[in-house]
């Protein structure tokens, strides 16, 4: 059996996350709504979490055993279809009834219309609880699964994150991981003209956290972090992994307009094209 | 003060009888565990119990992420927190995905009495029937509460249990145990008033109806103890062997107990019904029973009202004649 190599890996992800991209533009202009912004600064992140690091089986979506993946910023749901689709948990033409009627794929997740999806989220600021829960009823039962969370930065304005960072704290917590998609924009404009969240690290850390920084778009960065949890000591780890909103379509990066709009028919063309060039 | 047992103790006391038999129940609590009476939970089975502190919405996110795991939580705090500062939590991440949650709440109603309103819970009845997939009831009494908690273990799904703070007698018998959810139970029958009360309020009708019969008029009397699903059946027996209704919950009349019979009977029967509690309004600090008299929620207001709904209806009339 050939045992890939680190940098083999890498380069399958890459591959990976500029399929999901690609998948993540077509589904939004299908539907013409939903938040591309946001899908994309966390596409290399939730890639790479379903094609490399949980321990999932796509034949049991329900086994007790498996990593629980939340995505607490519920709105970039996009990005979570899309990987749970290409595992298999459901046939990829969903993708195409996005946010339609009758469809499992809503405008924000529901976990009891969508296989493989562990948690109902899209009331921002409820996904680190559930995460603390999901952590804890694994500690109950002594079993070894890890539950990550991945955090958008303006959700993180919400107080009830605070209450769930102290809580894991408390009990000690080392099963459960947060991601902090940083890409410094939230609906209305830059986080720190919004609702400042600096100094983020010292913040986390102050609360009895393990503070992880990493480039959210590296590849090797992530797996490195990710791939480096195991056995930890008595603390939940947060990562902040600085993104950019929009990655991979350049007329969508760095804009807070891209935050919940779909592209029209020239705009999906020219970010199919780009993402399709970035090889 | 009314002799008898809250029902929060007689929770408490089930939650540990529990524990034992069912090892999947944990206990979430917000830091006022000798009130809810969590801590007995806490002291006999440590390992499955977590004090979360003062923060009610995490503590219903964590109990919905839990129940994802398999174990079943009961999450207790006040009435108020619980239905109010958690509610979207409640909505949002427990009923929307209809996930396996007890909440399990003290201080339902004017029961916190001199704490005054921050910690009565009135408004809550009403907030939760709204909310799908929720199941919603008050126990009467010690009995009831000890049967129901055990039944909202076994139901699958969301579950709202309200307790009382201060003492409640004991109506039903120490062995009586077929309660279950969406079925009310008739304490007392009679074919002119009935009475439809929840909760703390079900010993305040059973003393109203003890007055009226000497008054001459014939009075049933039942113990709604749960406002969702309403027990239809029952209602419509009400509806055909009885002339007009009063409603009694400790708890604003918009959108509670009254409520739900009155948009029962709407669509379905001609029957004059009259809904006892709150006005709309919020109460004050006082001693519980103090409450009920100053915001008409006592038996003496159950009689006047049953008494004027008898008078309008003839039902005196008709009762002296037979």
């Amino acid at each position: 059996m050939h045992i890939c190599t680190f940098r083999e890996k890498a380069d399958y992800l890459k591959k990976k996350a500029r399929e999901v991209r690609i998948e993540i533009i077509k589904m939004i202009y299908k539907a013409q709504a939903g938040h591309p912004g946001g899908s994309l600064s966390a596409a290399d992140i939730v890639t790479i979490l379903y094609f490399d690091i949980l321990n999932i089986d796509v034949n049991r979506p329900q086994w007790e055993k498996r990593d629980r993946f939340i995505l607490s910023k519920g709105h970039a749901c996009p990005v979570w279809y899309v990987c749970l689709a290409k595992k298999g948990f459901f046939p990829m033409q969903e993708l195409s009834k996005l946010r339609k009627i009758g469809g499992i794929l809503q405008g924000h997740p529901d976990m009891r219309k969508v296989p493989g999806l562990d948690m109902t989220t899209g009331s921002l600021g409820q996904g680190l609880s559930a995460g603390v829960g999901m952590a804890l009823g694994a500690k109950v039962q002594k079993l070894n699964f890890k539950t990550y969370v991945l955090l958008g930065d303006g959700e993180i304005n919400e107080g009830q994150i605070w209450e769930a960072a102290m809580s894991a704290n408390k009990f000690k917590l080392n099963n459960l991981i947060a991601i902090l998609d940083y890409n410094n924009l939230q609906l209305d404009g830059f986080c720190n003209e919004v609702m400042p969240i600096e100094p983020i690290g010292d913040k986390w850390r102050s609360f009895g956290w393990d503070v992880k920084e990493i480039d959210g778009h590296n590849i090797k960065e992530i797996l490195t972090v990710l791939e480096n949890l195991k056995d930890h000591q008595d603390h939940p780890t947060f990562i902040i992994a600085h993104t950019i909103k929009g990655k991979g379509v350049s007329f969508m990066e760095n804009l807070a307009e891209w935050h919940g709009k779909a592209p029209n028919k020239e705009q999906f063309k020219q970010a199919i094209k780009e993402l399709e060039a970035n090889k | 003060m009314i002799k008898g047992v809250p029902t929060r103790v007689a929770y408490g006391d089930a939650l540990v009888e529990m524990g034992k038999k069912h090892k999947d129940i944990v206990v979430f609590e917000a830091d006022i565990s000798t009130s809810t009476q969590t801590c007995k939970f806490a002291k006999a089975y440590p390992e499955r119990f977590f004090n979360m502190g003062i923060a009610e919405q995490n503590m219903m996110g964590a109990a919905a992420g839990i129940s994802t795991t398999g174990l079943v939580p009961f999450v207790s705090t006040y009435a108020v927190f619980a239905s109010m500062k958690a509610c979207e939590q409640i909505r949002t991440s427990i009923a929307y995905p209809n996930l396996n949650v007890k909440i399990a709440v003290s201080h339902g109603g004017l029961t916190p009495g001199t704490d005054g309103v921050t910690h009565q819970a009135t408004e809550d009845l009403s907030i939760m029937r709204s909310i799908p997939n929720m199941t919603v009831a008050m126990p009467a009494d010690a009995v009831a509460t000890k049967v129901l908690v055990e039944k909202a273990y076994q139901l699958k799904g969301p579950v709202y249990l309200r307790f009382t703070r201060c003492p409640l007698p004991i109506i039903y018998p120490k062995d009586k145990t077929d309660f279950t959810f969406g079925k009310a139970v008739t304490l007392k029958e009679g074919n002119q008033i009935t009475l439809i009360a929840i909760g703390d309020m079900v010993y305040q009708a059973l003393e109203a109806a003890k007055e009226l019969e000497k008054k001459g008029i014939s009075t049933r009397v039942v113990d709604m103890h749960t406002i969702k699903p309403l027990d239809e059946e029952c209602l419509r027996q009400v509806a055909r062997e009885t002339k007009a209704v009063v409603t009694i919950e400790d708890n604003t009349i918009l959108g509670g107990l009254g409520s739900a019979v009155c948009e029962y009977y709407a669509e379905h029967f001609q029957i004059p019904v009259k809904r006892i509690g709150l006005k709309d309004t919020f109460a004050e600090s006082g001693e519980y029973l103090e409450l009920l008299k100053k915001y008409g929620l006592s038996s003496e207001d159950i009689v006047r009202a049953a008494e004027k709904l008898a008078i309008n209806n003839n039902l005196y009339y008709e009762g002296q004649n037979k």
